[in-house]
């Protein structure tokens, strides 16, 4: 074996991946805690007035890393559940569905501080446009993965379901992104774009890149943890996880196992 | 100050949503670490079973 395939194998045992990712969970969720208090102060304070919008406009650096992070994490699911469809990788299981939650998570408060943008700028909390409409759909296909994951019995079956389930759901993706160019509704356009220029100045950009990043970053440290969590019940009959349950125990347990 | 919680009068809205956002995520933050609690209970629930049938 290639040692690529060997180091690939270690890291994806259980008891190794669970050790690695309790190292590097808490730094994660640190540096995305120390960068999204940045970039809520960049937000809030720094960032000056919209022209149009007045300060209204500030709940973009909430709303928008939301919503790429909404997608971002459809497609981390939609990745890890194709491996483990294809490979049967328990450990790809196992983060395809630690990701959904969170994904759902952020896609509630895309729509949530979305609704309450719209009502003082377009007067209404909801409207069936595209690009509403879509999100709500990602949504409910995140509950969907979900609720398949929790109604099966076995772990595994469980998960190669949701899993299926996750990537059908995929072709909501592109819609979600490109809604608003193909219907022509209420939603706006693009305000940030990776090639070319952006449509908005300097020190409105930064809070907003640098809370994308915390949030990228906390998406990392939350599958870690939910992943060590998911590991740690699938193999809770074996040695390791056994382990550290009896280490974790409270004082008074320890003593009465002797 | 009070300008700043005003908000040019965008106040409810924008506070409403930073409150969402924050309390989302801090939600995000808590569950795995009680699921991992909840867990190694599981786990130390059962090998207690397993050991008082094997000494009854």
């Amino acid at each position: 074996m290639n040692p690529f395939l060997l180091w690939f194998h270690k890291i994806g045992s259980p008891p190794t991946f669970y050790r690695i990712a309790g190292r590097i969970a808490p730094w994660c969720l640190g540096i995305g805690f120390v960068l999204g208090a940045i970039a809520l102060y960049g937000g809030l304070v720094v960032a000056p007035r919209d022209y149009q919008q007045g300060d209204a406009y500030r709940i973009i650096f909430v709303h928008v890393p939301c919503a790429w992070m909404s997608l971002f994490a459809y497609g981390f699911m939609a990745v890890n559940a194709f491996i483990a469809l294809v490979w049967r990788i328990k450990l790809s299981e196992i983060l395809a569905m630690a990701s959904a939650p969170i994904g759902a998570a952020f896609t509630f408060i895309t729509l949530v501080t979305g609704s309450l943008w719209g009502k003082p700028m377009w007067g209404t909390y909801w409207t069936w446009d595209a690009r509403l409409t879509s999100e709500l759909v990602l949504l409910f296909l995140y509950f969907g993965v979900i609720g398949l994951y929790y109604a099966i019995d076995d772990r595994r079956k469980a998960a190669r379901a949701a899993a299926f389930l996750a990537l059908i759901g995929i072709v909501n993706v592109p819609i979600v992104h490109f809604s608003v160019n193909w219907w022509n509704t209420l939603h706006q356009g693009s305000t940030v774009r990776l090639l070319g220029p952006s449509k908005i100045s300097g020190d409105m950009v930064w809070p907003l890149l640098t809370m994308a990043l915390a949030t990228h970053i906390w998406f990392f440290a939350s599958v870690l943890a939910r992943s060590r969590v998911g590991l740690l019940e699938l193999d809770s009959g074996k040695d390791w996880a056994r382990d550290i349950a009896l280490a974790d125990a409270p004082r008074d347990t320890v003593t009465a196992h002797g | 100050m009070a300008d700043f919680f005003a908000m040019g009068g965008y106040g409810a809205y924008i506070w409403v949503s930073y409150a969402v956002f924050l309390i989302v995520l801090a939600i995000d933050a808590i569950a795995p670490r009680l699921g991992r609690k909840r867990v190694l209970a599981e786990i130390r629930g059962k090998l207690k079973r397993q050991q008082t049938r094997k000494t009854p």
